[in-house]
């Protein structure tokens, strides 16, 4: 299947009405983020083509799609985790603040303490889970310890783990089950205070249990985060995201209201993705 | 049996499957017995070595070989050789590992792909199997000939071994981390050497302490870098700006000899540095035992 540019375009602005159109509909909040034309490459391989997306505040936005289609590409354009590896680079604008946030200027470690990440695997550091926490914190505050034993408490409470390692705060990370060391890295990234936080694949190696609670975690961070996250699950992305986007082979095909994306979608592609008959 | 058109599965003949499995069978017990037989082959070595060791040099460890200084006669003891040993194996840690560990960093971190990287890595290679006597007269040339025997000469050859080895590990040990783990301390906004230092360093701890150890264990056996850096010296002295004792240059010169008693002084000495790398390995394993 290839398209020529004119048809991407077409698509783009179909997509572009499809969510205003959605968001009147459905009372989607002001972008926080608007990702304008965005293009990546790894190397010479275009990885996404076109992408016009914008993430509603305080609202969370669901990226669907088969493996390979972009969508955690494009969570790692938005903390510019690309920028790690030479040859990997993005065109377009993505807007936050009136900033393009993927121009050469940008202060990284700042822009990374604004939009933070958790991963499809955990990735407790090697130390104690007070200083897992501690340690972000550190990189952007200046906190006395009283200060700081409040704000490990508060994002350990936030990530709905403080019960349970309240008691073993200086005991070593390594050692909590893979659900709570999933909830350790939601509570190290809310501890920076950041404005978006990007979830890719967080549930994929949890358990049913653990995945539960990290999803009643996303809809209790939303008031206060504007999320994204990457799923491969459909009824997740059903339970999780007031906005859901389909991506495929690169593209956006289509964004709209979870309601309106699982039972109306527009497009073809989309709707034989989600009802499984391809992907 | 008469073959037929029909599209049924293939029979089984069971006695071709019984010849396979007899065969396999017998080289499966051929081949366990020859590993077992290299592994008793090995072993015997090391236990004799070990036997030996302890057999000879047990019946001459007194005091004496902690409080007196190298001298033929029954009073003679290796207190001069092991200070010169733990002072020189000390300088040459203390030198090698940060330059070790820095240079592993480089080339785990930093050197991704580029060609002085892949030159630094050959070249460390080639350094931990060069001879360690060419090692011994590099650093005659540059710091000996003309100023005379010294510690810190003895300590810089040394150190010039140390280095490779360290480097070899720490590149291993960093390479082993898992990229989320980096991509997690980046995300939240951790500068590159902040992510090494608090993330990636304590992830490797265990393996680098190891590579170090290993580092260690070489040098405090190390004779031929000694032989005209340090050069030894049969009187207690901790100056580093002089010549220095060390227990494998005392094994190298009193194994020889005629006389029984300095004889024996070697094989203490030999026990004496098996030992000491034994116990600190083991120290090291309870130490860095992995918490959790």
């Amino acid at each position: 299947m290839s398209m020529t540019n004119d048809a991407v375009n077409t698509e783009t602005q179909k997509a572009n009405i499809g969510v205003m159109q959605a968001r009147s509909a459905a009372n989607l909040n002001a972008p926080r983020i608007a990702i304008n034309k965005v293009d990546f490459f790894y190397g010479t391989n275009k990885a996404l083509k076109g992408i016009c997306l914008d993430l509603p505040e305080k609202q969370v936005t669901g990226m669907i799609g088969p493996s390979g289609c972009g969508k955690s590409t494009l969570l790692r354009v938005l903390n510019r985790m690309y920028d790690l590896y030479p040859g990997q680079h993005a065109e377009g604008e993505v807007m936050m603040d009136g900033e393009n946030i993927i121009s050469p200027g940008v202060d990284l470690n700042q822009l990374r303490s604004r939009i933070g990440m958790v991963f499809q695997k955990p990735t407790p550091f090697p130390m104690s889970i007070y200083d897992n926490i501690a340690f972000g914190v550190k990189l952007h505050e200046k906190l006395s310890k009283s200060a700081m034993d409040e704000r490990v408490e508060w994002s350990l409470t936030r990530a709905a783990l403080w019960g349970e390692v309240k008691d073993r705060l200086t005991a070593s990370a390594m050692g909590l089950s893979g659900g709570q060391q999933q909830r350790l890295c939601i509570a190290r990234t809310i501890a920076t205070r950041p404005e978006v936080i990007l979830f890719d694949e967080p549930t994929s190696a949890l358990d049913p249990i653990s995945t539960l609670k990290i999803e009643e975690l996303i809809d209790e961070l939303k008031r206060d985060f504007t999320i994204a996250i990457v799923t491969h699950n459909m009824q997740q992305a059903a339970r999780c995201a007031d906005q859901v986007a389909f991506f495929y082979i690169g593209e956006l095909v289509e964004v709209g209201t979870a309601t309106q994306m699982f039972t109306s979608p527009r497009e073809k592609r989309t709707q034989e993705y989600i009802t499984g008959r391809f992907g | 049996m008469s073959a037929t058109l029909t599209a049924s599965a293939p029979s089984r003949n069971q006695s071709v499957a019984n010849n396979l499995s007899r065969a396999r069978h017998r080289t499966n017990t051929i081949v366990k017995g020859l590993c077992i037989l290299a592994t008793v082959i090995g072993l015997m070595f090391l236990g004799t070595i070990l036997f030996t060791l302890i057999d000879l040099g047990f019946g001459g460890l007194s005091t004496k070989v902690f409080t007196n200084i190298t001298r033929s006669g029954p009073d003679g003891g290796l207190a001069n050789a092991i200070v010169g040993t733990l002072i020189q194996t000390a300088l040459g840690t203390a030198i090698g590992t940060p330059i070790g560990l820095m240079v592993g960093t480089y080339l785990s971190e930093y050197s991704a792909g580029s060609r002085l990287g892949n030159a630094v890595r050959f070249v460390s290679d080639v350094l931990l199997s060069a001879p360690s006597i060419l090692i011994g007269l590099f650093v005659y040339q540059i710091l000996v000939a003309g100023r005379g025997y010294t510690g810190i000469a003895g300590g810089v050859a040394l150190a010039i071994i140390v280095i490779p080895i360290v480097v070899r590990t720490t590149e291993d040990m960093l390479r082993l981390i898992p990229t989320a783990l980096r991509e997690a301390a980046v995300a939240l906004g951790a500068p590159k050497w902040k992510s090494i230092v608090q993330v990636c360093y304590p992830a490797a701890l265990d393996g680098i302490a190891t590579g170090v150890l290993l580092a260690i264990a070489r040098v405090a056996g190390e004779t031929a870098p000694l032989l005209f850096t340090s050069f030894g010296n049969s009187y207690m002295s901790t100056d580093l700006g002089s010549a220095m004792a060390s227990l494998p240059l005392a094994i190298y010169q009193f194994a020889g000899q005629p006389d029984a008693d300095l004889v024996q002084l070697a094989w203490v000495g030999a026990l004496l540095i098996t030992f000491g790398v034994l116990a600190l390995n083991i120290v090291a394993r309870v130490v860095l035992r992995p918490r959790s």
